[in-house]
């Protein structure tokens, strides 16, 4: 009954023209409830997202659900949507955190509730647009415009120095993305077209590939962020209200690795296999020095965040290694269960660093500090909460038998075939997430009531326990049963390594 | 020698203007206080009357006419549609300004539908004369317009400034304009193209001869380093001239640059290139940077508008048609941009109250979420961020340097256009992340409210369906 429908369109426009509904109907003095309207226009959302994947053709790495038209004739640009095994979940997973996002503002939120709102839902079709343009133009219009909606939500509803950290972030990403503009307009000129699949296949002189992968390099590197580029999330983190905060972590980030899987991969192979080192380098930075600065931070959600971006860290390593692979083997073989690790990783880190998010959110909203020394005990007056936390913290820290285990599991297997020392470096990771999240959840959780304050804790009401619950069985079900992310992936990803194996020289 | 007819036909729309001004002027002479709204219809409807006209050459051939001085072209008829556009919206904007500062006056229509004239002439020069006229009659209407308030210090510094550099530039401009004369024997752009091509003439007195047009240019467009008296002016002039002298005759600068130098000084391009890399890289520096310490957003706004004229600047140095299509784009699209911008600060501006500083603009949010939406609109089209319409401006230019090989020069601009996204969103910071600083409603006449909402909506659905001007523009420069 959806084959007619133009799925991708909906999913960009229903949240939308839903957001711009929301700004209008929903002012202060008249009746309607903003938040009512944005949980509508998100459920309906996430239900139209829910065909992408139940009528989504694993067997095919042909792009699906496509549409096509023309948006700007003058400059050969269309709104040309479609999507593949890398882009399809993510879809799925922004409509449904937006879900969850709407659920935990929902009394959070005093001032400007329909901004908020609008906001949130406005940036989801903006997402969703990002995860499906095949035209490189719209993609970049779309990459962009999502910074504006982000920009208002960490300046109205964040925290103290909410105004410095959210003109950081904007002008990082800003600095970011302009580089690749600079190297689409290049790719523009040399293949008069702006189809990203144009430019898979372009044959591109491998000087020209080195710098159109370091332009992409600085726009993905930035939102991912890797490692020295990361600065900014920290910051942007910490001062977002939970909303936000989750927004960021479990989809913006994912828009970095896409953008490598989708761009610097399949358009400049022979540039990513040159300087595979430098990723690979800048992944292990990631993975074991910011882990380490994980493990001395005060702020809960500062640790979080810096856990995100070494978990980030892996998700990238996964991507690059199987060029190290080949260079090895001489062969591109097993080389998918990197590239399929990394694409996992990204799913699941969603939904944790998502859970773990509003954990902290749940927490700040009745103490109003995220200083871990303000806590201890928490299990005694919050039991339920304490049960929700500490799964989410097991799967930060890559506990089997949560999804956090899978993505990081298939990483470190496939790094081994690559080098010893990169799969010894990836490993610690496992040690040190389990080290600084345990140790937050120890000095949080356990332990006796630390002051008044945590003693007169109300557990989670339902509302609460709604979106965690379903969160937790998220990261339980990816878990246990990864397969049929990992079946939805299998043939782009097979394909992506087959085209990435032939040289563009 | 026998009399000359001349076609008057592609004039048409000029010499109705030129009647309706002598009207207006006789007609204000009888107006009482009271109904001297009569001239602001007036006004008004010349711009319509000559709006029409202008459409109705629409899809003719390009011809010119008065043994050549005068060209209709299809560049020609949009930009001064465009002009006329920007004028009307500039008087709609300004009504309820003007009478709450007593400066509800027949003069400042007359003088500004003079200068409107002077615009369209130079849009159609094609001869050394008409453009130089054209000029001047823009350039005095300005000068007159920006001292209007008598007693205003700030207004009469600004007016002495900008007519005392004004002049000193036409003088240049005249200056460059006898040596180009002399090297090439003509006043007609047409003949001195056909001159300049064959390379005859003397390559030293042609190039000091374009210097000193260039010169004269770069003041017009208020390029570095021959910006100073921009933010002088916009500052010191009654909000609303600003929002004139900021629109409508930088339409027309663009016009006098393509004529110069690309109807008449094209087989000279490899030396004014290199004249406009410069101007155009100090301008987007300068413009960027020193908007970034301002206080007042009137001067913000001025050094904003400095560094859109190096972008503009931008799509000339390409130097093709599509190159020349984005330069045009830019310009209208600034002058839309332009227009919401200073269009906000007469929003929030009352009776003896200017609202220029920055701090004005706090906790607009909390006032108004509409206007507070709106001039986001504003600030991140400037910032060129998609999906606004600012992004395909930039857009247009970047591409094409990328196209002919100006690498540099477009990494360039996207870093100053980074840089340049700071003062925007400090703007965008005070609206929406900062608490008002008065909590008075903002009240505005309804005609001032439907063209802010127009503009506002323009920047942002133009922005999402960019494709008709786009092509309109380069249809105009031949780039099909």
């Amino acid at each position: 009954m959806f084959s007619n429908l133009p799925l991708l369109s909906l999913v960009i426009w229903t949240p939308i023209i839903g957001g711009l509904l929301v700004l209008v109907t929903g002012s202060e003095r008249k009746g309607l409830d903003a938040r009512v309207v944005a949980l509508l226009v998100a459920l309906l959302t996430f239900v139209l997202s829910l065909p992408l994947f139940s009528q989504f053709d694993s067997t095919s790495s042909a792009m699906q659900f496509v549409e096509r038209s023309v948006w700007i004739d003058t400059f050969n640009v269309f709104y040309h949507l479609g999507v593949d095994g890398i882009s399809m979940p993510l879809i799925v997973l922004t409509t449904f955190m937006t879900v969850i996002v709407v659920i935990a503002g929902w009394r959070v939120i005093t001032y400007k509730k329909a901004q908020y709102m609008a906001a949130f839902l406005i940036m989801e079709g903006l997402m969703n647009g990002v995860f499906a343009s095949l035209d490189a133009m719209l993609f970049y219009v779309l990459w962009e415009a999502m910074l504006i909606p982000m920009f208002i939500i960490i300046g109205i509803w964040g925290g103290e120095r909410r105004v410095y950290a959210t003109i950081k972030f904007f002008l990082y990403t800003f600095l970011g993305s302009v580089f690749m503009l600079v190297a689409l307009l290049w790719l523009h000129s040399q293949t008069g077209s702006f189809a990203i699949l144009d430019y898979h296949a372009a044959r591109i002189g491998l000087n020209a590939q080195i710098l159109i992968f370091l332009a992409f390099l600085i726009a993905f590197a930035v939102k991912v962020p890797m490692w020295p580029v990361h600065t900014w999330l920290p910051d942007a983190h910490v001062e977002a209200p939970t909303g936000g905060s989750v927004i960021l972590a479990a989809i913006m980030l994912k828009l970095g690795a896409y953008g490598f899987l989708r761009f610097s991969l399949p358009i400049t192979p022979d540039a990513s296999h040159a300087l595979d080192w430098l990723m690979i380098t800048l992944s292990l930075v990631a993975v074991v020095y910011i882990s380490f600065v994980a493990l001395v931070q005060q702020d809960m959600k500062k640790l979080i965040a810096y856990s995100s971006i070494a978990h980030m860290g892996f998700v990238t390593l996964g991507f690059f290694i199987a060029f190290m692979i080949a260079g090895n083997t001489g062969s591109f073989k097993g080389t998918v269960m990197g590239i399929e690790g990394g694409m996992v990783q990204r799913v699941s880190h969603g939904f944790v660093s998502g859970a773990m998010v509003l954990c902290v959110g749940v927490l700040y909203d009745r103490m109003h500090s995220r200083q871990i020394s303000d806590y201890g005990g928490v299990v005694n007056t919050m039991p339920k909460f304490a049960a929700f936390m500490v799964l989410f913290a097991m799967a930060n820290a890559g506990l089997p038998g949560t999804s956090g285990f899978v993505g990081e599991f298939m990483v470190i297997l496939s790094a081994f075939k690559a080098n010893f020392w990169i799969a010894f470096f990836a490993a610690t990771t496992l040690m040190l997430g389990a080290a600084y999240t345990l140790w937050m959840v120890k000095r949080v959780i356990y332990g006796k009531v630390s002051n008044h304050h945590v003693a007169e804790l109300t557990d989670i009401d339902s509302r609460e326990f709604l979106f965690l619950a379903t969160l937790a069985v998220m990261v339980l079900l990816l878990g246990l049963w990864p397969a049929p992310l990992l079946e939805v992936m299998g043939a782009t990803v097979d394909h992506l390594v087959e085209h990435i194996t032939h040289s563009k020289l | 020698m026998t009399a000359q007819t001349y076609n008057f036909l592609p004039a048409l729309p000029e010499m109705f203007m030129l009647g309706m001004i002598c009207l207006i002027l006789v007609i204000d002479l009888f107006l009482s206080e009271r109904s001297r709204v009569v001239t602001y219809l007036l006004s008004q409807a010349t711009l319509v009357g000559t709006f029409a006209l202008t459409l109705s050459l629409y899809g003719t051939q390009p011809e010119q006419t008065f043994n050549g001085m005068f060209i209709n072209d299809l560049m020609g008829l949009l930009l001064k549609l465009a002009t006329l556009i920007a004028t009307f919206m500039v008087l709609a904007y300004s009504r309820s300004y003007l009478r709450e500062h007593q400066m509800f006056s027949g003069e400042f229509f007359v003088l500004g539908l003079a200068a409107v004239l002077g615009m369209m002439v130079m849009i159609s020069a094609h001869h050394f004369v008409p453009l130089y006229l054209g000029l001047e009659l823009l350039s005095l209407s300005l000068y007159a317009m920006v001292a209007m308030q008598r007693d205003s210090v700030a207004a009469s510094e600004a007016a002495m400034k900008y007519f005392v550099l004004g002049a000193m530039a036409s003088a240049m401009l005249l200056y460059g304009m006898s040596m180009i004369y002399g090297a090439t024997a003509s006043l007609n752009l047409g003949d001195i193209n056909i001159a300049v091509q064959s390379g005859r003439p003397d390559d030293l007195v042609l190039v000091f001869g374009l210097v000193f047009v260039m010169v004269g240019v770069a003041f017009k467009l208020g390029a570095v380093p021959f910006h100073m008296w921009v933010p002088d002016v916009y500052h010191g002039a009654p909000t609303a001239v600003t929002l004139f002298v900021s629109s409508a005759p930088k339409i027309a600068a663009f016009a006098m640059l393509m004529r110069l130098l690309v109807d008449g000084l094209s087989g000279i391009y490899a030396q004014w290139h290199d004249i406009l890399v410069v101007l155009a890289f100090l301008s987007m520096a300068i413009g960027n940077i020193v908007a970034i310490a301002q206080s007042n957003i009137k001067r913000m706004l001025a050094y904003s508008g400095i560094s859109h004229m190096g972008f503009l600047m931008l799509g000339v140095i390409a130097g093709n048609s599509g190159g020349y299509a984005s330069a045009m784009y830019y310009a209208l699209v600034y002058v839309l941009m332009g227009l919401g911008g200073f269009g906000m600060v007469i929003l929030l501006s009352r009776a003896g109250f200017e609202a220029e500083r920055l701090d004005d603009f706090k906790g607009l949010n909390e006032r108004s979420p509409w206007y507070a939406a709106l001039m986001l609109f504003f600030m991140f089209s400037m910032a060129g961020v998609p999906p606004f319409l600012g992004f395909w401006a930039k857009l247009g230019v970047i591409q094409s340097l990328v196209a002919t090989g100006h690498m540099p020069l477009a990494v360039a601009a996207v870093l100053f256009s980074v840089i340049g996204a700071f003062y925007y969103l400090r703007i965008v910071k005070l609206i929406y992340f900062d608490k008002p600083q008065t909590g008075e409603p903002i009240r505005a006449s309804g005609e001032l409210r439907l063209v802010l909402g127009v503009n506002g909506m323009a920047v942002l659905l133009l922005g999402i369906f960019p494709e008709t001007v786009i092509a309109l523009c380069k249809a105009a420069m031949g780039a099909v």
